[in-house]
C-alpha cells in the first residue's frame, strides 16, 4: 500500500482550477518531486496534503487513512515552508521543540530529541540563537530540523532550496538526499527547478495547469518525455514540428526550415500524414566541418557560449531555424562564429512526441 | 549617513527639540515653579519664587503643597482612584478590543476597509458631545431605562448614571479605538505562514493563539494599553459628566483646585506628581516596544 494516495483531488479558486483531478501515489521511502512552472498548482496540491486547503473533490489518504477532512494539526505529516516560518520569538531549541510540546512529550525526551535533530542538520551549539541571528542557510537547517522533529510519516518540502544562493543550494541538495537516506522518511518536495528535481528525487511528477502530465523516474522524464510540455520544461531541447511523410521503406518528418527530411527512430509506429514533433537534446547534436554520410543539414554558428565544462552553440540553418547544440570538453574551441558547418544527429537519439 | 552636514543635522534635531522646549518643558517649568509657591489672594494667586529685597535676591520655595498631597487622604485616594479606573478601563478595552482587532485582521479587501472606517467613525463627532450622549442614554428617564420599562423588564429605572459603572463605560467607550488600532496593526503584520506552521506542528487553535499569536502581538498590546491608560488616568470630562459624588479621579480634583478653590500651587503640585506618575509607565512601555521591534 502506498504511503500517500491522492484520488481525483481538485481545488478551485474562483473559476480557475489550481488542482484539476490529480491522482497520485507516493511509496514509502520515496524522495518524490512535484515539478512544474510557477502557478501550475503544485504548491496548492502540497497545501491540500498538509490540510491548509480543503479539496473541492477527491480524497487524500495517508497510510490508508482518509485525512481529507482532518485539520492540519491532526495529520501525520509535517511541512517545511518556503519562507521557513520559524517562530521569531523563540530560540532554535524552542522552535524545534514546538511540535513535540504539542504532543505532550516529557521535557527530558524533548531535550534529547532536539539535540538529535540539531546534530542531524549539523547545527549543534545553536540552541539559544534566535532566528534573526542566523544566516539563510542556518535557518533552512533549523526549519528542516523542526519539521523532522515529530518524525512524520511524510515530510512536505515547499521549494526547500529556493531561498539559498547557488553554491549553498548544490551542497544542501546533497545533504537533503543524505538525511533522507539516513532517516528513511518519505519526502515530497515541490520545486520549479528541473535540475533540483532530477538530481534529488527518486520519482518525479511533472505538473502543468493543475494536472499531472508525467510521472516516473528522473531518467525516464528526461529521456522519454511523453509530451511537448515535459520535453520543453525539463531541460533544454530542440523541437521539430512537422508532418510524417513516407520515404523508401520508412517514415520521415518534413519540417519547415529544414532542407532534409528528419529521420525517425526505429519503432515509431505512426501513420503517414500525422503531425508530430521530434525532439532532440542539445547534447545529442553532432557538428561536422564537412558533410557527413548520415543525416545532417547545413548551418552557420551564430554564437558560442562558453560554460566552463563545455559550450552551448547556437546555430542558424539555411531555412532560418535556430538550433542549440551542447558540446562537452575542449573540442569546442575549434568552432568560430559565422562558420558554416553541418549539424546532424542519429535517429536513435531523437524522441517522437505526438501531443 | 546621508550628507546633510552638521548644520542640517542640528536643524533636524533642533526643530523638534525647540518645539518640545517651547510647548512642553517651558509650561512644565512654570507649573513646577507654581507648585513650590504659596497660595495668596491676588493676581497671580501665588507668591513669587524670587523676590528683590534690600538684602538682595530671596528664594521662597516650599514643599508644603507636596506634603499636603501626602497628608490629605483625598489626593492619594484620587490618584489611586484614577489609576484603578484607568487600569480597569485598559483591561476591558484589551478584552473587548483584541477580538475586534482580530476579527478585522481576518477579513479581506473592502470589508476590512469598511470595518476600520467604522472604528474611526466616532472621531468625526466631538468627544464632549459623545460623552453627553451617554447621559441621554443612561439617565433614570433616559433611552435605555425607558426602553426596559416599556418592555416590562424592570418596574423602576436602574441606577446607570453618575456612578462607577457609567465612568467605566465612558472610559471604555471613548478609548476603545486607541486599543483596537495598534492591536490590529500588529495582527495584520503577522506572517500567516507562522500560524500554518504552528498548526502543521500539531498545535490546536487555542495553543496557536497563546503560544504564537499573543506573544507576537505584544508590541501592539503595549502600545494600545499605553494609549488607553495614560489619557484615562488624567481624564476629566468623563468623571465630570458621567461620574457621581463618590467618583474620585485626579483630573476632577485638579479642576476643582484650579477653578473652585483657586489654589494654583496645590493644583500645580497635583499636576507635577501626575506627570511623574505617568512618565513611569511610558518608560516601561517604551522598553517593551523596543524589545518587540528587535524580535
Amino acid at each position: 500500500m502506498a504511503l500517500l494516495e491522492i484520488v481525483g483531488a481538485s481545488k478551485h479558486f474562483g473559476a480557475t482550477a489550481a488542482v484539476d483531478g490529480v491522482s497520485l501515489s507516493v511509496e514509502r521511502g520515496d524522495f518524490f518531486a512535484l515539478l512544474g512552472p510557477s502557478g501550475c498548482g503544485k504548491t496548492t496540491l502540497l497545501r491540500v496534503i498538509a490540510g491548509f486547503e480543503t479539496p473541492d473533490r477527491g480524497h487524500i489518504l495517508i497510510d490508508g487513512i482518509d485525512v481529507t477532512a482532518s485539520p492540519p494539526y491532526a495529520r501525520p505529516v509535517n511541512m517545511m515552508f518556503q519562507s521557513y516560518a520559524l517562530f521569531p520569538h523563540m530560540d532554535v531549541a524552542a522552535n524545534i521543540a514546538f511540535g513535540l510540546r504539542q504532543e505532550g512529550m516529557d521535557r527530558r525526551r524533548i531535550a534529547g530529541r532536539v539535540d538529535e535533530m540539531l546534530a542531524l542538520v549539523q547545527m549543534a551549539g545553536y540552541e539559544r540563537r534566535r532566528p534573526h541571528e542566523l544566516s539563510g542557510g542556518q535557518r533552512q537547517r533549523v526549519a528542516l530540523a523542526r519539521s523532522l522533529a515529530k518524525m512524520p510519516k511524510l515530510l512536505l518540502l515547499d521549494e526547500p532550496l529556493a531561498a539559498l544562493d547557488r553554491k549553498l543550494r548544490a551542497e544542501t541538495r546533497l545533504e537533503l538526499i543524505g538525511i533522507q537516506e539516513r532517516i528513511g522518511t518519505t519526502f515530497l518536495v515541490v520545486t520549479h527547478d528541473q535540475e533540483e528535481a532530477l538530481s534529488m528525487a527518486s520519482r518525479v511528477s511533472v505538473m502543468n495547469r493543475g494536472r499531472l502530465v508525467q510521472t516516473g523516474a528522473p531518467s525516464e522524464i528526461y529521456d522519454r518525455p511523453n509530451s511537448r510540455f515535459v520535453a520543453d520544461f525539463v531541460g533544454e531541447i530542440n523541437l521539430f514540428e512537422g508532418e510524417l511523410t513516407a520515404e523508401f521503406n520508412s517514415l520521415a518528418l518534413a519540417v519547415a526550415g529544414l532542407e532534409k527530411l528528419v529521420p525517425l527512430p526505429p519503432g515509431a509506429n505512426l501513420p503517414s500524414g500525422v503531425a508530430v514533433t521530434v525532439a532532440v537534446r542539445p547534447e545529442k547534436m553532432r557538428l561536422y566541418r564537412v558533410s557527413p554520410t548520415g543525416f545532417a543539414v547545413p548551418a552557420t554558428v551564430s554564437s558560442v557560449v562558453y560554460m566552463g565544462g563545455g559550450s552551448i552553440i547556437h546555430l542558424l540553418t539555411g531555412g532560418g531555424r535556430t538550433l542549440k547544440a551542447c558540446l562537452a570538453g575542449t573540442a569546442v574551441g575549434s568552432f568560430a562564429r559565422d562558420e558554416a558547418i553541418w549539424v546532424g544527429w542519429s535517429a536513435e537519439d531523437s524522441i517522437v512526441l505526438s501531443e | 549617513m546621508i550628507g546633510i552636514g552638521r548644520f542640517g543635522r542640528m536643524l533636524l534635531i533642533g526643530v523638534p527639540f525647540f518645539w518640545l522646549a517651547l510647548f512642553f518643558l517651558l509650561p512644565l517649568w512654570i507649573v513646577v515653579k507654581i507648585s513650590l509657591a504659596e497660595s495668596v489672594i491676588g493676581i497671580p494667586p501665588y507668591t513669587p519664587l524670587v523676590t528683590h529685597g534690600v538684602s538682595g535676591l530671596k528664594f521662597h520655595a516650599t514643599l508644603a503643597n507636596f506634603a499636603l498631597l501626602v497628608h490629605d487622604q483625598l489626593y492619594l485616594r484620587a490618584y489611586f482612584g484614577s489609576l484603578g479606573n484607568a487600569a480597569v478601563a485598559t483591561v476591558l478595552c484589551l478584552l473587548l478590543g483584541y477580538p475586534i482587532a482580530y476579527a478585522i485582521a481576518r477579513t479581506r479587501g473592502r470589508r476590512r476597509q469598511v470595518l476600520l472606517f467604522l472604528v474611526m467613525l466616532p472621531f468625526w463627532t466631538s468627544f464632549l458631545i459623545r460623552v453627553y450622549a451617554w447621559i441621554a442614554i443612561l439617565a433614570p428617564n433616559g433611552i435605555l431605562n425607558e426602553l426596559l420599562t416599556g418592555l416590562g423588564l424592570i418596574s423602576e429605572p436602574l441606577p446607570l448614571l453618575n456612578n462607577q459603572f457609567s465612568v467605566e463605560l465612558g472610559l471604555v467607550y471613548s478609548y476603545l479605538p486607541f486599543m483596537i488600532l495598534p492591536v490590529y496593526g500588529s495582527l495584520s503584520a503577522l506572517d500567516e505562514s507562522l500560524l500554518e506552521a504552528a498548526a502543521d506542528l500539531g498545535a490546536r487553535p487555542v495553543p496557536v493563539f497563546f503560544e504564537v499569536i499573543l506573544p507576537l502581538t505584544v508590541p501592539g498590546i503595549a502600545a494600545g494599553s499605553l494609549l488607553v491608560l495614560i489619557p484615562a488616568i488624567g481624564e476629566f470630562v468623563i468623571p465630570d459628566l458621567l461620574g457621581g459624588p463618590d467618583t474620585l479621579m485626579i483630573g476632577k480634583v485638579l479642576w476643582d483646585e484650579f477653578f473652585n478653590n483657586r489654589d494654583w500651587p496645590v493644583a500645580s503640585a497635583v499636576t507635577v506628581v501626575l506627570v511623574a506618575v505617568l512618565a513611569i509607565p511610558i518608560l516601561f512601555a517604551q522598553r517593551f516596544l523596543e524589545r518587540g521591534r528587535i524580535a
